[in-house]
């Protein structure tokens, strides 16, 4: 990042759209801005001008006004406009005044196409037809969401930079004079180029560590150190960080899960900030996520059950503020994760440290960061290749039964396929896990296709993440080489299919049959899940989500030009179909679940449903056709 | 050597034909193109200039004792600051560091002794500004320190025109009327520096004390005041100094 246009980024990386850019497209906006002053009261548009480039409100105000010449609406710093002539014939439909002094950064319009093919939060925003007033309202509303906010926005000062060679007496000077609560230190690169950053002007530096009041305190005095020790002594050689771009979700759960208060945040490998708790608390308005640290301070399985209501109470508020279905499955997970997570603490904490290593894996929707509130568990340990079954197998399998039986007490039911880390079988060492996955794409069976379709959706959830880890490297190696498992994975994915469409009271089926509802996961999410999972498998990708599954499949060849588009639009509709059944019966007392009952949607919903279900039923017609059983079945390489 | 001496006085409408001479004389390749490129005609509208904002940053504020660290510009119209355009450049000084100007400028050390002798980037700095009007705020750092920078490396100095955003502002508040009234009531003067002048303007704050920010600034300034208190048709020369 050039430290020349910091000024500007740093701007624009405050307001929308701008502020979900990731840094990289920030930058290229920054660089290319045009400046421009007007003062009060002259014009900036001319009515059917041509133009040519999207206007940024740096500071001042603007009006706009209607062809008639009457107010349509008054923008200040932060506000774009402009936009909908460059969406449409490069005509200024609304011409615009400067109202008090004002400076405008102009984006030329290549810029701005680029933002929207690259960013579909920046089109959205600019496409919405209606006063920026309006759409400021529910961006505002999008953007108070730690979900989608990026980390840099809370970010309000550079941090404190000192030297690992300087005395901790002129550090606590530094740090003071900054008023601020702590410093990075500083430290010439030792040759790994992953924790090297260049600063502005090409000098190599290594980020070695964070010092802070409280290391003051604990480590200093309370140790009696002299005031001349270097700090470099104090620190330790790999701090925890954060990307820049990445949420403040993200940044929350960080902490937590190292028990920090302060979070050095990096643009690439360079130092941008320090996050402190209090500035994602001060920020966070959003209850649902207070929740997340709620599960961090329960001390007992009770405590954690209590916390169940909330949850959903959580889920259906995130819906009704307009939360997609990303969002509310990655809110889900993360807080189905911090459950997991704190009941084996829990459980280490009564039954003593573990004898050996073991990751605790999490399987189907919550690997996948696309829970709702209608979802069992499914789980399963992977141990250490130490593990001796009858030294240690007692201690996992009471581990085991505390997590799964917590997980139920705390809204998650056991799964009715045994898919748990309570089943022995799914209690192994990493080697024999190695072993399943082996079989199971070298002679794929009926059973073993099950078995594929629900563990090879897989995330580590607590423990030794390497594990689980190396299983999914191993199922990214291994599968795009196995044509015969592709295939017959795809035709298992073929097993439930969507209905024909949906009207007004029934169902109807393709074979023309009627039915009174129609179970949304059963029928449209799930095959659409299994769908994208063997094109993500074909293609190497070690992505779990969809969505994020959908991303690398774009980057090949496996689909249509489009066609990994229209999945993606489908997958979010009857996602959300999905999820709004459930706030509806969440919301009229109704236990939750996964039934739809047609006269329950919406006129418009039905409609793009019948297109979602088309979609889904053309992409399986397709997966049959891309992955043929091959000729020589049995013999692979 | 007449041209020399005529340098220091140099004003209004004679610029061009300064140039010209020196073009003729100069024995520096280098000079001899950025001198023949000229300046805008003293009769050019401000509106119709090809500009370029330049700020230095330097080690202090005398020109025999101290020397350049950084070098911005950025050429602009009145119209448009386009920032692709922007150059930035640190260069080594040939008079150590202050430990006061390092942290002025935020470049330590180990930065300037990697950067290249002002010799290096010479060419580059005298492409950006050739033929275009170079716009600072403050000439009597600016114009000294390049020109006893060219002197120290080619044998000769370069002086051009300047349009100077701080004399622009003295001619408002210190020279008028009303600011000969403030002084007789003992009020303090009106500050002309860079971001008390931005803000008369409604200009936003920028972290100052960066060559290429300060460039910026200064561009944005210059067009603000010609806003307020010119015509886009008031003739260079009128401007320049």
């Amino acid at each position: 990042m050039d430290t020349e246009i910091l000024e500007i980024r740093q701007h624009m990386g405050r307001f929308p759209p701008f502020d979900v850019l990731d840094d990289a497209l920030l930058d290229e906006v920054a660089g290319r801005v045009e400046v421009s002053y007007f003062q009060a009261g002259t014009d900036i548009l001319h009515l059917d001008q041509e133009l040519h480039e999207l206007c940024y409100i740096r500071s001042g105000a603007v009006e706009i006004r209607r062809r008639t010449g009457e107010l349509y609406n008054r923008l200040g710093e932060g506000d774009i406009f402009g936009q909908f002539s460059l969406l449409r014939n490069n005509r200024v439909r609304f011409p615009a005044i400067a109202l008090e002094d004002t400076l405008l950064y102009f984006i030329p319009k290549d810029v701005f196409q680029h933002l929207c093919e690259a960013d579909e939060h920046f089109a959205d925003f600019v496409e919405l037809e209606r006063p920026r007033l309006e759409a400021a309202v529910e961006e505002h509303r999008k953007a108070n969401d730690m979900i989608i906010t990026r980390v840099r926005k809370l970010l309000t000062r550079y941090p404190v930079l000192i030297e690992a060679s300087t005395t901790v007496q002129q550090a606590a000077r530094q740090i003071s004079e900054a008023q601020a609560t702590a410093a990075l230190i500083l430290d010439a690169p030792d040759g790994d180029p992953r924790h090297t950053f260049t600063d502005s002007e090409d000098r190599a530096w290594r980020l070695r560590g964070i010092l802070t009041d409280s290391d003051f305190r604990t480590r200093i005095v309370a140790e009696g150190l002299p005031p001349d020790t270097p700090v470099g002594e104090l620190i330790g050689n790999r701090p925890i960080t954060i990307q820049s771009d990445e949420s403040v979700h993200e940044a929350m759960l960080c902490m937590l899960r190292n028990n920090i208060h302060h979070l050095p945040v990096l643009y690439r490998r360079r130092p941008v900030g320090v996050l402190h708790l209090s500035d994602i608390i001060r920020y966070e308005t959003h209850s649902s996520l207070y929740l997340v640290s709620n599960i961090f301070n329960q001390s007992s399985v009770e405590g954690l059950a209590r916390l169940a209501p909330d949850v959903r109470a959580a889920f259906v508020r995130m819906v009704e503020e307009g939360a997609d279905s990303q969002m509310v499955g990655s809110a889900l997970s993360s807080i189905g994760r911090s459950f997991v997570r704190r009941l084996l603490e829990l459980a280490e904490e009564a039954l003593g440290p573990p004898p050996v290593g073991y990751c605790f894996m999490v399987n189907g929707s919550m690997a996948r960061n696309e829970q709702t509130v209608v979802t069992d568990q499914d789980n399963a340990l992977v141990l250490s290749d130490d593990f001796e079954p009858t030294r240690h197998d007692a201690y996992f399998a009471d581990l085991a039964q505390r997590v799964c039986d917590g997980l139920d007490a705390c809204g998650y039911p056991y799964c009715k396929g045994e898919v748990m880390a309570t089943n022995p079988r799914w209690r192994q060492p990493l080697s024999v896990w190695k072993r399943y996955f082996d079989e199971w794409i070298d002679s794929p069976t009926p059973e073993r296709l099950l078995h594929s379709s629900i563990f090879f959706d897989l995330d580590s959830a607590y423990g030794e993440e390497a594990y689980v880890e190396q299983l999914q490297d191993l199922l990214a190696r291994k599968a795009p080489q196995s044509p015969r498992f592709l295939a017959a994975l795809a035709r298992n994915a073929l097993n439930r299919t969507p209905p024909l469409g949906v009207f007004r009271t029934f169902v109807m089926e393709k074979d023309g049959k009627h039915n009174n509802s129609i179970n949304i996961k059963r029928r449209g999410t799930a095959p659409m899940v299994d769908l994208i999972r063997v094109h993500a498998l074909a293609c190497g990708s070690s992505a779990q989500n969809s969505f994020e599954r959908l991303d690398d499949i774009d980057k090949t060849q496996l689909l249509a030009p489009g066609a990994g588009g229209k999945l993606r639009y489908a997958m979010e509709l009857l996602s959300m179909v999905r999820i709004r059944h459930q706030v509806y019966d969440l919301q009229h007392e109704y236990v939750p679940d996964n039934n739809i009952e047609p006269e329950n949607v919406a006129d418009s919903e039905r409609h793009h449903l019948k297109d979602a279900f088309q979609v889904l039923s053309h992409a399986q017609k397709f997966l049959k056709y891309r992955y043929p059983i091959p000729p020589h079945s049995g013999r692979e390489r | 050597m007449l041209s020399h001496r005529l340098a220091r006085r140099v004003e209004g409408r004679e610029w061009p034909t300064y140039l010209k001479q020196r073009a003729a004389e100069t024995q520096s390749p280098l000079l001899q193109r950025f001198f023949a490129a000229g300046c805008p005609a003293p009769d050019t509208p401000i509106g119709e200039a090809p500009l370029v904002a330049l700020d230095l940053e330097t080690t202090g504020l005398d020109v025999q004792r101290h020397a350049i660290v950084s070098i911005g510009a950025v050429p602009f119209t009145l119209d448009r600051i386009p920032l692709a355009r922007r150059r930035h450049w640190i260069v080594r000084p040939s008079r150590p560091l202050s430990r006061e100007s390092i942290t002025l400028h935020r470049i330590t050390h180990a930065e300037v002794e990697a950067a290249p002798d002002l010799a290096e980037i010479l060419p580059e700095l005298l492409e950006t500004l050739a033929g275009r009007l170079v716009v600072v705020h403050y000439r009597h750092i600016e114009r000294p320190f390049l020109d006893a920078a060219i002197r120290a490396r080619l044998g000769e100095g370069a002086r051009f025109p300047m349009v100077d955003t701080m004399s622009l502002e003295a001619r408002r508040h210190r020279l008028s009327p009303w600011a000969r009234l403030r002084r007789w009531m003992r009020r303090p003067p009106v500050s002309i520096r860079l971001p008390d002048s931005r803000r008369r303007y409604g200009l936003p704050d920028y972290h100052g004390h960066h060559a290429l920010v300060d460039a910026l600034a200064t561009a944005e300034l210059l067009q603000a005041q010609i806003a307020h208190h010119y015509r886009r048709t008031v003739p260079v020369h009128e401007l320049w100094s």
